[in-house]
């Protein structure tokens, strides 16, 4: 399938999974299916670098925490615009705020990547390894950076208040509705990018890091900016699925945006549903954050980080290629007479 | 300058106690990622463990905590060699450690650390020893006995443990393995045994630096996550695998974040050995000490 078929038959799947939503009358569907699909998007993002480069990322909460704080601090300039900014700048920016959500995706992922960049190109040129330790302690800085950071509410918080209601076209749509909105599509997006990825040229040259880098380097792969490219596409990603989220919540604070439960997730998705396809992660996704809402109402919060991590080591010792691995061997065994 | 001499002493003082600390947190990561090669990014939950069994166990039956972490030494090693046996089948035999065992680790450093939430809250726990509390004082300097005791005993450890890496034939077949598994099964060492022997003992170490670090101060499940980014960065910096190495980074980042609680605020502290860490791997990856 071209890429931009498969998008338009994303897109559709999209709408109609909206229009099933909207027709089943629940405010919590729109509550519960915001956060899988925002670990759709976190899982894919992870899955650009993880999956296909094999180069591990263990900051996918900084990432998001990124895009975050850029949409609080963005939030916030906006919100008195006069305070912030000096006379003629503000006067110049005044009629682009507020900001639409939409652009804060878009300024979210930017700096995001900016900084996946920066990350990729201090550590990258060392064995993987020192990346995947690099990503760790990053994590625990900007943590550091945020608490200390007065201006987006430092260790005590941001609030940030959603509008009612939001009209499109002359839809009128509840505010929960429209990020549901936006964030399906911004699965839409990273889904049909993963999947381009993985069947271009660009693709291929990450499957060669991925299984020999040594040998991909001999033989006239330029490593070093495919792994760039990977990190940057990866972190930009993550920070734009960080930008509804303060809208969502209403209040951000450090240690819950920070929270361990993005890491793990956006690790245990792709390697649970399986790393070498775009499937893999949207798979895993699903499986998991559904199991994790359920399990979150029926028994509690911390048991379903639990099942996660447990989940996880199981799944790497005993099927290391994921749900669509195993399915593939199957396929595979029942072809063969 | 307007720092006042006692005050830049002290906080030298007090950087060096806390480096004798990190020497003993870092030294299981600098076998088992120095010289292994085994990524155990989970060793800090081990330590935060080692903390909780020796708050148990205190607080139950009034024991020294130290005393508590040398009684349970055993158990650690036996957990490490168990941690090996399962990473050495699913993800070394197979060649796959590099992005599965990393995996692997993570989950475990998740899987503890949830479970410890679960277990005893996020409540900050303390124990007591006749140590924590009196101050020595030599002249404007301060030595707290909190941090002197386990400063000097994690010092022991690590001397002992140079010793036992020289001196014996298992010690010598560690290092061994860290530079030529084949060689070693040449000389028909079992590299795999070896490897699981040293694997047991960094994570024995972790009983240990758990005890340090609840004495030092209390201790809550997530504490440990702070700690991963300081032993990495001591590990590298310290030259993969060199003990005394260990002990003079661990010392130098021990001064610096004393430095940096000191003048510009202990909210800060934590960001430093990111920086430490960066700084090493862009200009120097090879350490201090490093071949």
């Amino acid at each position: 399938m071209r890429p931009w078929k498969f998008f338009l038959l994303a897109l559709a799947v999209g709408a109609i999974v909206f229009a099933l939503a909207l027709a089943a009358r629940s405010d919590y569907l729109f509550f519960a299916g915001f956060v899988v699909l925002q670990f759709i998007v976190l899982a894919t993002a992870w899955n650009i670098l993880g999956g296909y480069c094999g180069y591990v990322n263990f900051g996918s909460a900084a990432f998001f925490a990124i895009g975050v704080y850029t949409a609080v601090a963005l939030h916030k300039i906006g919100a008195n615009s006069g305070r912030y900014l000096s006379g003629t700048v503000a006067e110049f920016l005044q009629p682009l705020f507020p900001l639409s959500i939409a652009a804060l995706v878009v300024l979210s992922g930017a700096v995001a990547g900016v900084i996946g960049f920066g990350m990729g190109y201090l550590t990258l040129r060392l064995r993987g390894v020192f990346f995947a330790i690099a990503t760790l302690a990053m994590a625990v800085v900007l943590q550091t950076l945020v608490i200390n950071w007065d201006f987006v509410g430092g260790s005590r918080g941001a609030y940030v208040i959603r509008p009612d209601s939001m009209t499109i076209g002359g839809f009128k749509l509840d505010y929960i509705q429209y990020l549901f909105a936006i964030m399906l599509v911004l699965a839409v997006v990273a889904l049909s990018v993963s999947r381009l990825i993985e069947r271009s040229r660009l693709g291929y040259g990450f499957a060669t890091i991925r299984d020999d880098e040594m040998a991909a380097e001999a033989a006239g792969v330029p490593t070093l900016r495919l792994k760039l490219i990977a990190t940057t596409i990866s972190g930009a990603f993550m920070g734009m699925a960080g930008a509804p989220y303060p809208y969502y919540i209403g209040y951000v604070e450090p240690a819950g945006t920070f929270g361990l439960q993005y890491a793990v997730n956006s690790i245990a998705m792709p390697m649970i549903g399986g790393t070498t396809s775009w499937m893999g992660p949207l798979i895993g996704a699903v499986m998991l954050g559904s199991l994790q809402q359920i399990a979150t109402v029926t028994i509690s919060s911390a048991v379903n980080l639990l099942i996660v991590g447990v989940l996880l080591v199981v799944f790497v010792i005993i099927a290391p290629k994921g749900i669509v691995g195993l399915v593939q061997d199957w396929l595979r065994a029942r072809a063969r007479p | 300058m307007g720092i006042p001499l006692d005050l830049l002493i002290n906080a030298i003082v007090a950087g060096l106690l806390l480096g004798g600390f990190y020497a003993a947190v870092t030294v299981g990561i600098s076998i088992s990622f120095g010289m292994l090669d085994v990524v155990n990014i989970a060793h800090p939950a081990f330590i935060i463990l080692g903390s909780y069994i020796a708050y148990i166990l205190n607080s139950t039956t009034g024991v020294d905590p130290i005393l508590i972490a040398i009684v349970v030494l055993p158990a650690f090693y036996l957990l490490g060699a168990a941690i090996y046996q399962v990473y050495y089948l699913s993800f070394e035999r197979r060649g796959q450690e590099a992005l599965r065992g990393l995996a692997f680790f993570f989950g475990l450093l998740f899987i503890t650390e949830v479970s410890l939430i679960l277990v005893f809250g996020v409540d900050y726990r303390y124990v007591e020893a006749v140590y924590i509390g009196p101050t020595w004082r030599l002249g404007f300097v301060d030595f707290p006995l909190r941090m002197l005791v386990p400063c000097t005993v994690s010092l022991l450890m690590v001397i002992g443990l140079q010793l036992f890496l020289t001196r014996t034939f298992i010690g010598r077949a560690i290092q061994a393995v860290a530079q030529d598994q084949l060689a070693l099964q040449l000389l028909a060492a079992n590299p795999i045994r070896i490897k699981r022997i040293a694997f047991g003992i960094s994570i024995a170490t972790a009983a240990l630096a758990g005890a340090f670090l609840i004495i030092i101060q209390p201790v809550e499940p997530s504490v440990g996550r702070e700690y991963i980014g300081r032993v990495f960065a001591i590990c590298v910096l310290g030259g993969m695998g060199s003990l005394p190495g260990t002990v003079i980074a661990a010392m130098l980042l021990g001064v610096v974040e004393s430095f940096t609680a000191t003048f510009y605020g202990p909210s800060w502290a934590p960001a430093v050995s990111f920086g430490f860490l960066l700084l090493t791997l862009a200009v120097r990856p090879a350490g201090i000490l490093g071949r």
